[in-house]
């Protein structure tokens, strides 16, 4: 039976009916035409759908919608403020970071999780921190250059 | 008690551009500029290297057989347009870099539209490394004679001659006043000119390029990153309908009976029964999805009695007519001439492509027109494919490729699109089709299974003195031996998509087809023969080389390294391997450690060193190198295919382990200069040494030498095992 689950999305309070029980993925994907949490393997295993619920990377292939009632979740679309990128998107971009491009949505979300954690790491934390994102393009080493690199500038942002 | 209202449902996202003009609606909109038609004569069109994926022929109707086309707005914007795709191996921002060089005009100027079977030209595929080496050339062509025309058309409006024109910035100017000159947007109000190139016009050379050899970032980058792309999957209909197929759950297993009683109960749900096609189909993906688990179909069980251990027996039984690829000298007389001998066989596992973006497709049947938006490296391909299953003439078909999310050969299959094409037919709606990741798995064109056998020795002075070489179902790309054996024979047994009814499922092209099988084979082989020769394996190659091309990438790899030579099992895990690919030479050194506890490998540094002749776009063609280095640690070390009796026992990446972000080693790349040479492949070289660098590596680590990918813990172990202790 459907019901109305409110919660915020991008900076925008969302209330709709739907199945509670329907997975987090598809109601985004489908319900409200938040297309940038990519399908990748259906069981948590890829990262592609990554969302931030409550800044906490998790991934909507294996929440139901109910999960996020009454939270905050943020998706690749709700990342870059007012046209102005996020320091992770503007790396991924000046790194190269990507080619194909359709693992890079989870990765971005899940790397500003991990620097929310580890807003100073090494190079170790962050390939820890990423370790269950799948990219098969391979673009991993620049993925990991650019994290370090958004690091660097948001500490920046936020001592200055 | 609600205080936001709810978002409209059920029509969901705002369509995209899901009524793209047709061909002539959009030649219309491009009255007002100049339109440049390039056909091509018989000496420039595209050599017909085909990765043996359906062959499809460009189709008799004129204007579809132009393969190069661009426009040139009043505002001077440009749009050019090919059928080649991007699925992330960067022609997206390689081909504008090239034409807005070729024509003199600012690279922002330039669009490009790729992969629409109404706009673009005909074009075969987009793999084998083939859209810079082979379609570049007549890319440039394409934008050199609209160049030509350009300033023809501006010697008219200035009045002076042509040899006295150049142009610059998007615009002609007079060379000997500067001050005089015209753009291109106001050269071209109305025009609409046709030429047919027979001789490749006047390229510039290599010193003339402003943006071609400059590293450019991604021009998609920015949509990437926020999440603005559209993939096949993120396109929406009104109206449209997800579906989910039935599959059966082992190749070869026959439907025998179904119960669709369930599902017919659900508010919504369209029932597609075919012979040969059963599909639920819900606006709601998810609950398509759940409704696929209440059908209830019988099957016959699957006759195929193969296994993942004993596909090699069943290959090397399997024997199809043995073709000779290459045969050299007198084999016989250099085995007489051979003091030692070698023989191995060598072996690889069925491996899947993999790509993070399914199979996908969306498709409109309306009367007797189609368009299908998929997920494909072969768009042309699609449409005929299409046409057949729908009994549509070719021309009433069109197929358009958003952004694809990686192919590596295996979106040159396009099932899903006539899937969806036929279940859009039958159901009166449009119809998506993405496939789950258990039907990615199951329905893949696998890089097949293979065999290779080797025989060949060391004369008395240390030089091989015959090479006799078969391939059972790699197929022969890569085979070439590229070290100078004057005796030396290369056989091939079927090829990388066949014959039919030989492999448990489908096989096909994996980025490089052929060729990582071939350089594991190959490259193992000749360090095996340097041990024997108790030399260097890098001085052992050298001395078997005359190609200066392949000499110069070892030399250099060598260099970069700070190489210091040394025979046989040194225990430092150092190995090498060449190659040759798409044009392209490559030398690969990488350093592993081996835990000899639980046989993993762990590589620690792998340096690239690429001859690719000149460099288009530097950047993106590191980045293909770096993406061929980490893909390749994954059929080398860890990535295969287990079956049974016709159904697979990975169907995710929960089992099929891909290359994680610990596993990276550090990674350096080298791209040496040759700009005094055309550009050749760089989407696939770096990954066919893959597979031998780490063998020969694990092997200079332990002694233990690895015969069959990937080098997994369990083999690790086995081939330490079989180590014979040092007296």
């Amino acid at each position: 039976m459907p019901d109305v689950i409110s919660f915020r999305l991008n900076d925008q309070p969302v209330s709709l009916q739907v199945a509670p029980d329907r997975t987090l993925l598809w109601v985004l994907r489908t319900e409200l035409g938040i297309t940038g949490p990519k399908f990748g393997c259906g069981v948590s295993e890829c990262g592609a759908c990554t969302v931030l619920v409550d800044q906490r990377a998790v991934r909507s292939c294996n929440e139901t919608i109910q999960s996020v009632a009454g939270r905050e979740v943020v998706t690749i679309e709700g990342l870059a403020k007012g046209g102005v990128l996020h320091p992770l998107q503007e790396a991924f971009m000046q790194h190269d970071a990507l080619q194909c491009g359709f693992c890079t949505p989870g990765m971005i979300l899940t790397a500003y999780a991990f620097l929310r954690t580890h807003p100073n790491p090494t190079r170790d934390e962050i390939i820890a921190g990423m370790d269950q994102n799948l990219c098969r393009c391979g673009a991993h080493v620049r993925i990991v250059e650019a994290i370090l690199s958004a690091a660097a500038v948001m500490r920046k942002g936020t001592t200055s | 008690m609600n205080p936001h209202p709810p978002l409209p449902s059920p029509t969901r996202t705002p369509a995209a551009d899901l009524r793209p003009p047709t061909r002539r609606e959009f030649l219309q909109r491009c009255a007002a500029g100049l339109m440049v038609w390039v056909t091509l004569g018989p000496t420039l069109r595209a050599d017909r290297e085909s990765e043996g994926a359906t062959e499809t022929k460009a189709p008799a109707k004129a204007d579809s057989s132009f393969n190069a086309f661009l426009s040139i707005g009043a505002d001077g914007h440009v749009t050019c347009f090919t059928g080649k795709i991007e699925m992330g191996q960067g022609p997206v921002t390689s081909l504008p870099q090239m034409l807005a060089d070729e024509l003199d005009v600012p690279l922002d100027s330039v669009e490009i539209v790729m992969g629409d079977t109404e706009l673009c030209p005909y074009d075969q595929g987009t793999w084998g490394s083939l859209t810079t080496r082979v379609f570049g050339p007549i890319w440039r062509a394409a934008a050199a004679e609209a160049r030509a025309v350009l300033i023809e058309l501006a010697a008219e409006h200035l009045q002076l001659p042509v040899a006295r024109l150049r142009t610059e910035d998007g615009a002609v100017v007079d060379s000997q006043d500067p001050s005089r000159k015209i753009t291109y947007g106001q050269l071209t109000k109305g025009q609409k000119i046709e030429r047919r190139l027979t001789v490749t016009p006047n390229l510039k050379k290599p010193s003339q390029f402003k943006l071609v050899g400059k590293p450019l970032l991604r021009r998609d980058a920015r949509d990437k990153v926020t999440g603005a792309t559209k993939y096949t999957g993120d396109l929406r209909l009104p109206g449209m309908l997800y579906a989910a197929i039935l599959r059966p759950p082992a190749h070869g297993a026959t439907l025998l009976r179904i119960d669709t009683t369930a599902v017919r109960e659900i508010a919504g749900l369209v029932l597609v029964q075919q012979p040969d096609l059963i599909a639920v189909l819900h606006e709601i993906p998810d609950l398509a999805q759940a409704a696929l688990g209440q059908l209830r179909p019988e099957y016959s069980p699957s006759a195929s009695v193969l296994d993942d251990r004993n596909i090699y027996d069943h290959l090397e039984r399997t024997t199809p007519p043995t073709r000779v690829v290459v045969q050299h000298g007198d084999l016989p007389q250099g085995r007489a001439q051979a003091t030692r001998l070698l023989e191995a066989t060598y072996r690889n596992a069925y491996v899947a492509h993999a790509p993070m973006e399914t199979h996908t497709a969306l498709a409109r049947v309306e009367g007797d027109k189609a368009t299908v938006w998929a997920s494909t490296q072969n768009p042309f391909g699609a449409r005929e494919e299409i046409a057949k299953a729908l009994g549509l003439p070719t021309d009433n078909v069109r197929v358009i490729t958003p952004s694809v999310g990686g192919g590596f050969g295996g979106k040159a299959v396009n099932t899903q699109a006539v899937e969806a094409a036929r279940l859009a037919k039958a159901t009166g709606r449009p119809v998506q089709v993405a496939w789950t990741r258990e039907e990615e798995f199951f329905n893949d064109s696998f890089r097949p299974a293979a065999v290779v056998k080797v025989q060949s020795g060391l004369d008395a002075a240390d030089r091989i003195a015959f090479w006799d070489y078969d391939v059972k179902f790699a197929g022969d790309r890569g085979s070439d031996l590229i070290y100078a054996v004057p005796n030396h024979r290369i056989t091939a047994v079927g090829d990388f998509w066949g014959p039919p009814g030989v492999h448990p499922f489908l096989v096909g092209a994996w980025r490089a087809p052929g060729c990582n099988t071939n350089a594991f084979a190959r490259e193992s082989h000749l360090d095996r023969l340097a041990e024997l020769a108790g030399a260097d394996p890098i001085e052992f190659r050298l001395r078997q080389l005359t190609d200066a091309r392949a000499i110069r990438v070892l030399k250099a790899a060598a260099e970069q390294w700070g190489w210091t030579p040394a025979a046989g099992v040194t225990g430092r895990g150092l190995g090498v391997a060449c190659g040759f690919d798409a044009g392209t030479y490559v030398a690969t050194i990488a350093e592993v450690a081996v835990d000899p506890k639980t046989g993993r490998v762990v590589v620690k540094r792998v340096l690239c060193v690429q001859e690719m002749g000149m460099v288009v776009n530097p950047a993106g063609a590191t980045i293909q190198m770096e993406g061929c280095i980490t893909m390749g640690l994954g059929y080398a070390l860890a990535e295969e295919i287990h079956f049974k009796a016709g159904a697979l026992l990975d169907t995710n990446f929960d089992t099929y382990r891909l290359p994680l972000f610990s596993w990276l080693p550090k990674i350096e790349t080298v791209i040496l200069n040759a700009d005094d040479t055309p550009p050749q492949g760089g989407g696939e070289p770096a990954i066919i040494v893959m597979g031998a660098v780490l063998a020969n590596a694990v092997h200079d680590a332990t002694g233990a030498r690895l015969l069959e990918l990937p080098m997994t813990p369990d083999r690790v172990k086995a081939a330490l095992a079989a180590v014979e202790p040092k007296p």
